[in-house]
C-alpha cells in the first residue's frame, strides 16, 4: 500500500505497482500538430523536409551536405512508380562525395550505419533502391523515426 | 585664435602706422606734382616722415616686410594648431589599436585608395591612425572587403596541439556566420545554420586550441574508460561497448578558414586560438588580439564561461595555485588524471554536480590505486541546492559508498602550503590535509566582450542579458552558459547544461537564418553519480522550491546502465538530446505482470520515482529518479504549465514501475 510523509515543504508518496495501475485521471493539453514553436520530425506540416531535425544528426550540414539534400529532396518528391528512381545520379554524386571523407561516413560499417541511415533518412546505397522503397516508405510517413536508432547515425556517420 | 588677437594687435598699430604713412607719402607726391608749378611755399614739416624720399622707401619697406612675416607667421601658426589638434585626436582614437602596429598598415594600405580620409589635409603624416578613424566611422562596405581579399600578414603559426585542426595561414576579411566561441552551443548553431541556409559560409571563431567537444564526458565517461591512453585519444567505451570521440566532428568535417569564402557549397571552419577582444556592433565586425578585424553579417556569442575559484585559494599565493585545478577543458581533465595518478589525496570543494561527479569518478579511481578522495561543501548532502534534503542525504550515502570521503557543512576559511601539502582550515576548526584541489565552486559567465559591443549584461543571472528569440542586437545572438534568456513558460534564467547549450545553440541557428522562434522546447540535464544513481531533469530544479516526489522500489533493471543498454544508445545525453520531441505521451496501462519485487527495506529506499518541483501550485521542474526514457512526458507536463490536484496522477503517466 502506498503511504504518505511530510518532511517541511516536501511531500514524499511511495506506491505499489498496484496503486499506479489505474489510468491517470490527470489531464493533459492537446498538442496542436502545427504549433510553429514545437520542434518539428523529419517531414513539417507543409510537407517540406525539415533539414534540421536532430534525426537527420549533420547528414545536411557536413560537407556533402548539399549532395545529401539534393538526393534526398529527389527522392521525397519523387513520383515515380518505384520511388527514386529517377535520383540515381544524385545519390551516386552523394555516394562519391562520402567516400572522400572515409572519417565522417565510414565505409566499413557499411551495413550498420547505412541500414540505419536507410531508415531515418532515406539514403540508400546506390543498389539496393528497390529494397529500401518499404524502409524509405515508413521513414517518410514517420513524423519522427524511433529515437533509439538515431543516435548511432550522429555517433558515426554524422554531418 | 588667442595668438590671433595678440598677433593682430600688435600688428594694428603697426598698420595704421604704416597705412597714414603711405597715404601721407601718396598724398604729399601728389601735392608736390600737382603744386610745385604754383610755387607756393610749402613749409616741410619737422615732423613729418625724415630724410626725404630714400628714407620713405626704406621705411615702408621695412613695415611692409614686418607686415608680411606677421602674417605667415600667423598663418603658420593657425595651420600648426589644426594639424596638432587633428593629431590629437587621432592619437586617441588610435589607443585600442595599440596593440599591432603592422597588421593595420598592410590592412589599411590596402584599404585606403577605398576609404576617403577627408578629416584633414595633412594626409602625409597622420595617415596611419586618421585613416585608422576614418575606417571605423565610415560605414563598411563589406562587399568590397569581400571582393577585395585583403588578408592580413599572419603572426606565425601555432604549435598545433593533437587532434586540432592545422593552424590556418591566413584570416578570413568577412564571415557571413561569425560565431564566437567553440563549445557545445556554437557547433549546435553552425550545424543548424549549414542545415536551414543551403552552401552557408561559417566562422567559427575559438581561444581554445581544440575543435568543438563535449564536454559531460570529461567529468564521466572519461574517467570509466579501460584505455590508458585516453587522455590523448579521448575517445570513449560506452556501457554499450560502442564508442566515440568527445570532438562532435573529426577535423575532416571542416573546412579551411581560407577556404571559407571561396569553397563552392560553403562550409564550417574553425579558427583556433584566436581570442576576439573587441566588437564594434555599429560597424558589424570584431577584432582579435592581433587586431585582425573579421566582419560579418549575423553574429552569435556563444562564449560559454571560466570557472570559479575561491578568495581564499587566490590569496593563498603561488604554491597553493599550483595545486588547484579549475576544472572545464580537456587540459584541465588532461591535468587531474595525471594528479590522480600520481598523488596521494585530492580534495574536492563543492558539492554540486561537477564537483559530486568527480568525486565518484575518482573515487572509483580509489579502489584500485589507493587515493583518498574528500569532498566538501557548505551545504548538508551533495547536489544539496538542486535535491530535496532526504533525497539529498541518500545521494551523499551513495556517494560515500564509491569511496569518497564526505565533509558536508564545511566553509573554507583558509587554505595554506605547508610541508609540500596543502592544508586547508574549515570555520568549524577541521584542518584537512591534502596533496591537490579541484574548485568546482561555479561557473562565471564570460561577458568580457559586453562592454565593447554595448551588451546589456544581467544583474541577477549573469550573462548577456537576451530576449526570448536569443537575440541581444539585430544581429546578435548569445546561445549557452553565457546567455541570460527569457523562457516564455519558466521567466527569465541562464542555464549551464549541455542540453541547453545543443537546444539554444540549434536555436539561435535557426533565428540567425530568419526562424524568428522563442525558446520553447524546454532542455534537459542529467547526471550520474556512480553506476547505480542516475537521474535526468527538467525545468528548475532548485531545492529551495516545494517538491512532491512519487517513488517506488528500484529493482537491478533501474540503473543507469541498463537505461543505455535497453535504448542502444551510447551515452544517455544522445538519446536525449538526438531525439525529437513527437507528441509525449503513450499511456500504455501498466499491463506487465511481473511480479513485484520483495520489499525487503527497513528504511526508505529511493529507489526510483519521480520529483515534482512547484512554483505557486504548478510544476515548473521534474527529475526522474533512476527512470529513464521518459523525457517527453515531463517535458509536456511543464509546456502545460496547469495547476494538477493530485499529482501522484500525474506520476502515472510514467509508468515508474515498469521498466
Amino acid at each position: 500500500m502506498s503511504y504518505c510523509r511530510q518532511e517541511g515543504k516536501d511531500r514524499i508518496i511511495f506506491v505499489t505497482k498496484e496503486d499506479h495501475e489505474t489510468p491517470s485521471n490527470a489531464e493533459l493539453i492537446a498538442d496542436d500538430p502545427n504549433d510553429p514553436y514545437e520542434e518539428q520530425g523529419l517531414i513539417l506540416p507543409n510537407g517540406e523536409i525539415n533539414w534540421n531535425c536532430p534525426c537527420l544528426g549533420g547528414m545536411a550540414s557536413g560537407p556533402c551536405g548539399t549532395q545529401f539534400k539534393e538526393a534526398f529532396s529527389c527522392f521525397h518528391y519523387s513520383k515515380e512508380e518505384v520511388k527514386g528512381s529517377e535520383c540515381i545520379d544524385n545519390f551516386r554524386n552523394m555516394q562519391e562525395c562520402m567516400q572522400r571523407y572515409p572519417e565522417l561516413y565510414p565505409q566499413e560499417e557499411d551495413n550498420e550505419s547505412s541500414s540505419q541511415a536507410e531508415s531515418n533518412t532515406g539514403a540508400p546505397s546506390a543498389t539496393s533502391a528497390p529494397n529500401s522503397d518499404s524502409t524509405l516508405a515508413d521513414a517518410a510517413s514517420e513524423s519522427a523515426p524511433s529515437s533509439a536508432s538515431t543516435p548511432p547515425t550522429d555517433s558515426q556517420t554524422a554531418s | 585664435m588667442l595668438t590671433c588677437k595678440t598677433v593682430w594687435r600688435k600688428l594694428a598699430p603697426l598698420a595704421r602706422a604704416s597705412s597714414t604713412v603711405c597715404r601721407q607719402n601718396v598724398g604729399r607726391a601728389g601735392l608736390n606734382n600737382v603744386r610745385r608749378p604754383a610755387g607756393s611755399p610749402v613749409a616741410h614739416m619737422s615732423t613729418g616722415p625724415a630724410g626725404g624720399g630714400g628714407d620713405n622707401r626704406l621705411y615702408v619697406l621695412l613695415v611692409g616686410a614686418a607686415c608680411l612675416g606677421g602674417g605667415v607667421y600667423a598663418y603658420q601658426t593657425v595651420k600648426g594648431d589644426k594639424q596638432r589638434y587633428q593629431e590629437r585626436l587621432s592619437e586617441i582614437a588610435s589607443r585600442p589599436n595599440k596593440a599591432a602596429a603592422e597588421q593595420p598598415d598592410t590592412f589599411i594600405q590596402l584599404e585606403a585608395p577605398a576609404v576617403p580620409s577627408t578629416e584633414t589635409q595633412e594626409a602625409q603624416i597622420s595617415e596611419t591612425p586618421v585613416s585608422a578613424s576614418a575606417k571605423e566611422s565610415s560605414p563598411p562596405a563589406p562587399a568590397d572587403e569581400v571582393s577585395a581579399p585583403s588578408e592580413t600578414t599572419e603572426p606565425p603559426p601555432e604549435t598545433p596541439a593533437a587532434g586540432t585542426a592545422p593552424s590556418p595561414a591566413k584570416i578570413p576579411s568577412h564571415a557571413p556566420y561569425l560565431l564566437i566561441g567553440g563549445g557545445t552551443a556554437s557547433f549546435a548553431a553552425a550545424r543548424s545554420i549549414r542545415a536551414r541556409d543551403p552552401g552557408a559560409r561559417v566562422l567559427i571563431v575559438t581561444e581554445e586550441s581544440d575543435l568543438p567537444y563535449m564536454r559531460p564526458p570529461l567529468s564521466k565517461e572519461l574517467w570509466f574508460s579501460d584505455d590508458p591512453s585516453v587522455t590523448d585519444t579521448l575517445r570513449f567505451k560506452q556501457w554499450n561497448g560502442k564508442e566515440r570521440s568527445i570532438y562532435f566532428q573529426p577535423p575532416s568535417f571542416y573546412i579551411s578558414p581560407e577556404d571559407l569564402n571561396s569553397i563552392e557549397n560553403g562550409g564550417v571552419a574553425v579558427l583556433t586560438g584566436k581570442k576576439v577582444m573587441h566588437m564594434d556592433v555599429r560597424g558589424n565586425k570584431v577584432q582579435l588580439e592581433d587586431s585582425t578585424e573579421i566582419s560579418y553579417d549575423k553574429c552569435l556569442i556563444a562564449t560559454g564561461g571560466v570557472p570559479r575559484n575561491l578568495q581564499v585559494i587566490e590569496r593563498a599565493g603561488e604554491e597553493v595555485m599550483k595545486k588547484t585545478t579549475l576544472f572545464r577543458k580537456i587540459d584541465d581533465f588532461k591535468a587531474l588524471d595525471k594528479v590522480s595518478r600520481n598523488l596521494k589525496s585530492i580534495t574536492i570543494i563543492g558539492g554540486g554536480f561537477l564537483g559530486s561527479e568527480l568525486a565518484c569518478a575518482l573515487g572509483r579511481r580509489s579502489a584500485d590505486s589507493g587515493l583518498e578522495v574528500i569532498q566538501m561543501f557548505p551545504e548538508k548532502g551533495n547536489m544539496g541546492k538542486v535535491l530535496p534534503e532526504y533525497l539529498s542525504n541518500w545521494t551523499t550515502e551513495k556517494v560515500k559508498r564509491e569511496g569518497v570521503k564526505i565533509l558536508s557543512e564545511a566553509l573554507v576559511k583558509n587554505v595554506t602550503h605547508k610541508d609540500d601539502k596543502v592544508e586547508i582550515q574549515l570555520k568549524d576548526g577541521r584542518v584537512v590535509k591534502t596533496d591537490h584541489i579541484v574548485a568546482a565552486v561555479g561557473l562565471e559567465p564570460n561577458v568580457d566582450l559586453a562592454k565593447s559591443a554595448g551588451l546589456e549584461v544581467d544583474s541577477d543571472f549573469g550573462g548577456y542579458r537576451v530576449n526570448a528569440e536569443l537575440q541581444a542586437r539585430s544581429n546578435i545572438w548569445v546561445a549557452g552558459d553565457a546567455a541570460c534568456f527569457y523562457d516564455i513558460r519558466l521567466g527569465r534564467r541562464r542555464v549551464e547544461h549541455h542540453d541547453h547549450a545543443v537546444v539554444s545553440g540549434r536555436l539561435a541557428g535557426e533565428n540567425m537564418t530568419g526562424a524568428s522562434k522563442p525558446y520553447w522546447h524546454q532542455s534537459m540535464f542529467w547526471s550520474d553519480l556512480g553506476p547505480d544513481v542516475g537521474y535526468e531533469a527538467i525545468g528548475i530544479v532548485d531545492s529551495s522550491l516545494p517538491t512532491v516526489g512519487v517513488f517506488a522500489k528500484a529493482t537491478a533493471k533501474d540503473t543507469p546502465k541498463a537505461a543505455t543498454e535497453k535504448s542502444g544508445t551510447g551515452i544517455r545525453s544522445e538519446s536525449e538530446t538526438e531525439a525529437v520531441a513527437t507528441s509525449p505521451v503513450a499511456t500504455s496501462p501498466a499491463a506487465s505482470p511481473t511480479p513485484a519485487p520483495p520489499a525487503q527495506q527497513q528504511k526508505e529506499d529511493y529507489g526510483k520515482g519521480v520529483i515534482f518541483y512547484l512554483r505557486d501550485k504548478v510544476v515548473v521542474g521534474i527529475i526522474l529518479w533512476n527512470v529513464f526514457n521518459r523525457m517527453p512526458i515531463a517535458r509536456k507536463i511543464i509546456k502545460d504549465g496547469e495547476e494538477h490536484a493530485d499529482l501522484n496522477e500525474v506520476a502515472k503517466l510514467f509508468n515508474i514501475h515498469d521498466d
